[in-house]
């Protein structure tokens, strides 16, 4: 194709995602570096059914007029990414200073906001990749294997988890484990355990997160490994066989070699997607015990009655990084691949 | 055949009659009405009481949602703004006067306001920007059955409070007779802020937005909480109110220190379970000690109009609010809320309201800019406290720092 016909082909594509990603990312990163203006602040007395009381409130004409000068915000630099609820460079350095010990640094800086919802992001996002990616070759491999009349319905029951809505499937589960809920109860008399409440400590509120997490992304990779496995030539699979080749041999020498490339590819995906986690934890109410990047936002823009945009905003664009970093192993090595083929 | 026809004519002057009474008279000559609300029982009645006024010349539309807070500061910044009328409370009146998105009501009141009360004004420097229509705390909701089993007198202070459930989990009545709304996400936070009033605290130094809790009341404040968590299931993180009051619909809570505006709910002898509903009893918000503050921030709702609308659409929409405010819409609805209507006999469900409102040490949540981002500090930090992880000091001083770097964002530091 020449270029200038790829070119015409893609751009009505580029010009979309101009208009609807890169100039907001680019937005936010501006609105992360501002703050608001400091407020002109008035004594003033308030009146309402409780009685009276002197109370300070913001003068308007005068805060406006600073606002007029400045639309943007006072500007703060990387103020905000370094402020104690995000990377909280002064309170870290504090701690590396004065502490007793490594157990001590851990759970001091774990106790910071950032680095609280960073650790739950990244446990999750490299516990479930690739167990969900395993979980979904497992899957992908059955199916194949069973016989055609009824695969249409183990196909439909294994892509339920990602047919039903995220939010909808986390409550579900999360009322099953209820104390009082089936899976809840059961649990306790398996283990004698009265007080055994799957909601109560984090470390189980954690496992609980992984495994909704490995049950709700395993489809994906199902799907792109089933459609794989279609594409896996029967000549390659049977002269194995005639080589003396088992069940286990023939998946790890010929169709593993042959899926690498997908595996990459929902590698990516799945990398990007675990790293933005955040229904499972308003689902399951797990805001007391695992926090996300995500998350975190939201609480930011959600706040009561006041919203963080610039604390959003960084975080935002922290977790753009983020992703950045993660991916950079995946793209590097389909990078070496390319230029192999090309050789 | 005469008698049909009687009876035909008597239904149709009914229907005109009943037809009328729909059409209310609300005095409006034309004009737009937009509610824009939260959505419980007493703020639908309201309402639904202004969409009376509704005619050929005059359109009358709410929309209520829990989102509300979401909605208003947008909605109401743009010219002419998305709604002309905005039910609002202690909290969220706050971002509304900080932008300047409200007008003073003083001229309107003057008018058509004759109904009104004077506590129902909310005045700040002088102006009333906000009318008042009902009362709304957080008070002490038991279950006397329960209470006689254990052998122990109402609970009137925290130490009761305790005292009662440990004799109560002592007798092997209930494990768990405790329950509060202590989910990280607003509720934690006003669970401290009640208790810290009850303590006698200020959250502030006086005439700024620095912070003051980190002090023995704070701690005192934190400890109580604590301590209450012994007496409730373990899983207490995961309560929020809404849960809180469907724990003790089911009968699993002795004593629980639930909202103003869920109790006709839990005493309705109609709803969820006639027993639990008969012997439910409401008392006002525990004290701390004896020092005779209720434990509890008081709350009002009431409703704010619009700045950027026309004159003729705010005067149409204060008319309609005068309509729904009319102390007979009260009177039908008396188990809606505590109104603060001319001459409202609160019902059997507003006793715990008004015993906490009425003592003359009660303290209403703080209606100051910058007490939400304490909320939402206090939200984050103290859930890592009552899971064991960190002592009160370290606790306050994680809320001071998490509460500085968000007000020196917002500008108010």
């Amino acid at each position: 194709m020449p270029h200038r016909t790829f070119l015409m082909f893609i751009l009505p594509s580029l010009l979309a995602m101009l208009v609807f990603i890169a100039a907001p990312v680019v937005s936010v990163a501006i609105q992360s570096l501002f703050v608001a203006h400091d407020k002109v602040m008035v004594s003033v007395q308030s009146c309402g059914p409780f009685g009276c009381t002197t109370d300070v409130h913001v003068d308007t004409k005068a805060t406006e007029a600073l606002q007029k000068q400045q639309p943007l915000g006072k500007f703060n630099g990387l103020g905000t990414y370094t402020d104690r609820n995000h990377l909280a460079f002064a309170e870290i350095g504090a701690i590396l200073s004065d502490n007793s010990g490594l157990g001590d640094v851990a759970v001091r800086i774990y106790a910071l906001p950032f680095y609280r919802a960073l650790s739950f992001t990244l446990v999750y996002t490299f516990v479930v990749t690739p167990l969900a990616m395993l979980l979904g070759f497992v899957i992908a491999l059955s199916v194949n294997a069973v016989s055609p009349w009824i695969k249409g319905p183990v196909i439909f029951f294994s892509l339920l988890p990602m047919i039903i809505t995220p939010i909808i499937g986390s409550l579900i589960v999360y009322w099953m484990i209820d104390a009082d809920a089936i899976l809840g109860s059961a649990l306790q008399d398996l283990f004698h355990d009265p007080n055994l409440y799957l909601k109560a400590s984090p470390v189980l509120t954690w496992i609980v997160l992984l495994c909704y997490g490995v049950w709700t992304n395993g489809p994906f990779s199902f799907v792109v490994f089933y459609a794989g496995l279609q594409m896996v030539p029967k000549d390659t699979l049977e002269s194995a066989m005639i080589d003396g080749a088992n069940r286990w041999e023939r998946v790890r020498f010929v169709v593993m070699p042959y899926l690498t490339p997908l595996a990459t590819f929902v590698a990516l995906v799945q990398l990007m997607d675990n790293f933005r986690v955040f229904e499972p934890i308003v689902g399951f109410n797990a805001q007391a015990n695992a926090s996300s990047l995500s998350y975190s936002i939201y609480s930011d823009l959600n706040g009561q009655f006041s919203q963080l945009f610039s604390s959003a905003a960084a975080t935002s664009m922290l977790t753009i990084l983020g992703v950045i970093i993660l991916l950079i192993p995946v793209l590097m090595r389909t990078w070496r691949e390319f230029n192999l083929k090309a050789a | 055949m005469k008698h049909l026809m009687g009876a035909g004519v008597s239904l149709a002057v009914f229907c005109l009659m009943g037809g009328a009474a729909l059409a209310a008279d609300c005095g409006i000559t034309s004009g737009k009405v937009a509610i824009l609300s939260n959505d419980f029982e007493a703020l639908r009645v309201l309402a639904d009481a202004a969409k009376e006024c509704a005619n050929e010349k005059v359109t009358v539309t709410a929309n209520q949602t829990t989102e509300h807070k979401n909605l208003q500061v947008p909605a109401l910044t743009v010219n002419p703004a998305q709604y002309t009328v905005a039910f609002v409370a202690n909290n969220s009146i706050a971002p509304l006067l900080s932008a300047d998105l409200v007008r003073p009501l003083d001229d309107l009141i003057a008018k058509y306001g004759q109904e009104l009360q004077p506590n129902q004004l909310i005045k700040v420097d002088g102006k009333t920007i906000a009318i008042a229509f009902d009362a709304n705390s957080q008070h002490l909701f038991y279950r006397k059955d329960i209470l006689d089993k254990a052998g122990v007198q109402p609970p009137k202070t925290y130490e009761d409070v305790l005292a009662a459930a440990k004799a109560i989990k002592d007798k092997g009545i209930m494990q768990y007779p405790l329950a509060a709304a202590d989910k990280p996400g607003w509720d934690l936070g006003a669970e401290f802020v009640n208790l810290y009033i009850g303590e006698g605290g200020d959250f502030f130094e006086p005439g700024s937005a620095k912070l003051a809790i980190t002090n023995d009341k704070g701690v005192a404040t934190l400890k109580l909480m604590k301590a209450l968590t012994a007496y409730m299931p373990p899983d207490y993180l995961s309560y929020d109110a809404d849960a809180m009051k469907a724990a003790y619909n089911s009968g699993k809570v002795a004593m629980m220190d639930g909202w103003g505006s869920y109790a006709n709910d839990v005493i309705n002898p109609k709803s969820s379970s006639p027993e639990i509903a008969s012997n439910t009893v409401l008392a006002g918000a525990p004290t701390i000690g004896d020092n005779g503050i209720p434990a509890a921030s008081l709350w009002w709702d009431g409703f704010s109009i619009a700045k950027n609308i026309s004159d003729q659409d705010a005067t149409a929409s204060f008319q309609a609010m005068m309509h729904a405010l009319d102390p007979s819409v009260a009177a039908a609805h008396p188990d809606a809320a505590p109104w603060l209507m001319k001459g409202f006999k609160p019902g059997p469900a507003q006793v715990g309201v008004m015993l906490t409102a009425s003592s003359p040490k009660a303290k209403a949540y703080p209606m100051l800019p910058y007490m939400g981002l304490l909320h939402t500090a206090l939200s984050n930090e103290i859930g890592d406290y009552l899971k064991g992880s960190k002592d009160e000091a370290k606790t306050l001083s994680d809320i001071e720092a998490a509460y500085n770097a968000a007000a020196k964002e917002g500008g108010f530091l």
